[in-house]
């Protein structure tokens, strides 16, 4: 299944969660925060949550900025 | 921050939250995370700002780190937005990454001159002010937009001294003393900021604090602007507390002439 993670085409399995993605990227999830299509996913339901076909997922942290 | 002489307590209510020092920095442009650390401790601020960026897989430390060893209180921003919709969206990642309902709202019209727009900034104020965010809002030196901010609801205003980056200092203190007499919420002066004199000024003028990033970053010596900075902001404020001296088309002496001697 074909995703779109942080602006980049990725193969992922289907049916895997928010959680997996983000357990994927980065160690520590303390400060981290995900959005399917625009939307946050709130981090309550990471696990409970699936990307489909096509989705936009971006996991987004603090960065220098502002 | 105390009176030196008189020890009164003179802390800002920002949001909610007592603070001790009126210096609020941002963290766009610096070197080095060390280098951030280093300034952070050097202006004693309480507050500062981050961005939120895609996480990168192989990045060596991390600014979040930086925020919790110094302690200070984490102002997430929506730099880089250009419509309402994407700064809210990004307010509503940044209180599920960070647990805060703090946000310094920006949303921008260009970058060429990285000018807030003011119609999307107070569309998106007046959301996240509806969904019980802190919204300190990033706006332009116009007082009537800054008093539409503050009805909506906007924990703060924080009016442009300058466009972003340009360190121009405040080209409109007229109008910036005219935010200031209308505001029933704390006045950030936020961006534009050169050096210690712009930062004083702020103060002088009466704004509650000063938000500034790219003076400290981008400094030849960041560490030693920051602490020129926290005491810009404090010389600024107290001087604002004391009150200036009225300008005077003449001169006026101080000293007396009664009891002068006559030597002529």
């Amino acid at each position: 299944m074909r995703i779109t993670l942080n602006g980049e085409t990725e193969d992922v399995e289907a049916g895997v969660s928010i959680a997996e993605i983000v357990a994927g990227l980065v160690e520590d999830v303390s400060a981290t925060a995900v959005a399917l299509n625009g939307e946050v996913v709130p981090r309550s339901t990471w696990a409970l949550a699936h990307p489909a076909e096509g989705d936009d997922v971006e996991v987004v942290t603090a960065a220098p900025g502002g | 921050m105390a009176d030196a002489t008189t020890g009164k307590n003179d802390e800002l209510v920002l949001a909610g939250r007592n603070l001790s020092s009126r210096l609020v920095l941002g963290t766009g442009g610096v070197p080095s995370l060390d280098i951030m650390e280093a300034a952070i401790r050097a202006s004693r601020t309480e507050v500062v700002t981050v961005a939120l960026r895609r996480v990168e897989v192989s990045a060596p430390g991390s600014i979040v780190d930086v925020v919790r060893r110094t302690g200070v209180t984490i102002l997430p921003n929506t730099a880089g937005c250009y419509t309402g919709r994407e700064a809210v969206r990004t307010a509503h990642l940044a209180r599920d990454a960070f647990g805060t309902d703090w946000v310094k709202l920006e949303v921008i019209a260009d970058d060429r001159t990285l000018l807030p727009e003011p119609v999307e900034l107070l569309g998106a104020a007046e959301v996240l002010c509806g969904e019980d965010f802190a919204v300190l809002a990033y706006t332009n030196d116009d007082p009537v937009l800054s008093k539409r901010l503050e009805e909506v609801g906007c924990a703060a205003v924080m009016p442009l001294g300058a466009p972003i980056g340009t360190g121009l200092g405040i080209r409109n203190p007229h109008n910036i003393e005219l935010i200031v007499e209308a505001a029933g919420v704390p006045v950030v002066l936020d961006a534009g900021i050169g050096t210690a004199s712009d930062a004083a000024l702020a103060m002088e003028l009466g704004c509650d604090a000063v938000l500034l990033a790219s003076a400290v970053t981008r400094a030849h010596d960041p560490v030693l602007m920051a602490s020129a900075m926290r005491h810009a902001v404090e010389a600024g404020r107290l001087a604002c507390l004391a009150g200036r001296i009225p300008k005077r088309r003449h001169a006026q002496a101080s000293s007396p002439f009664e009891g002068k001697p006559d030597l002529r």
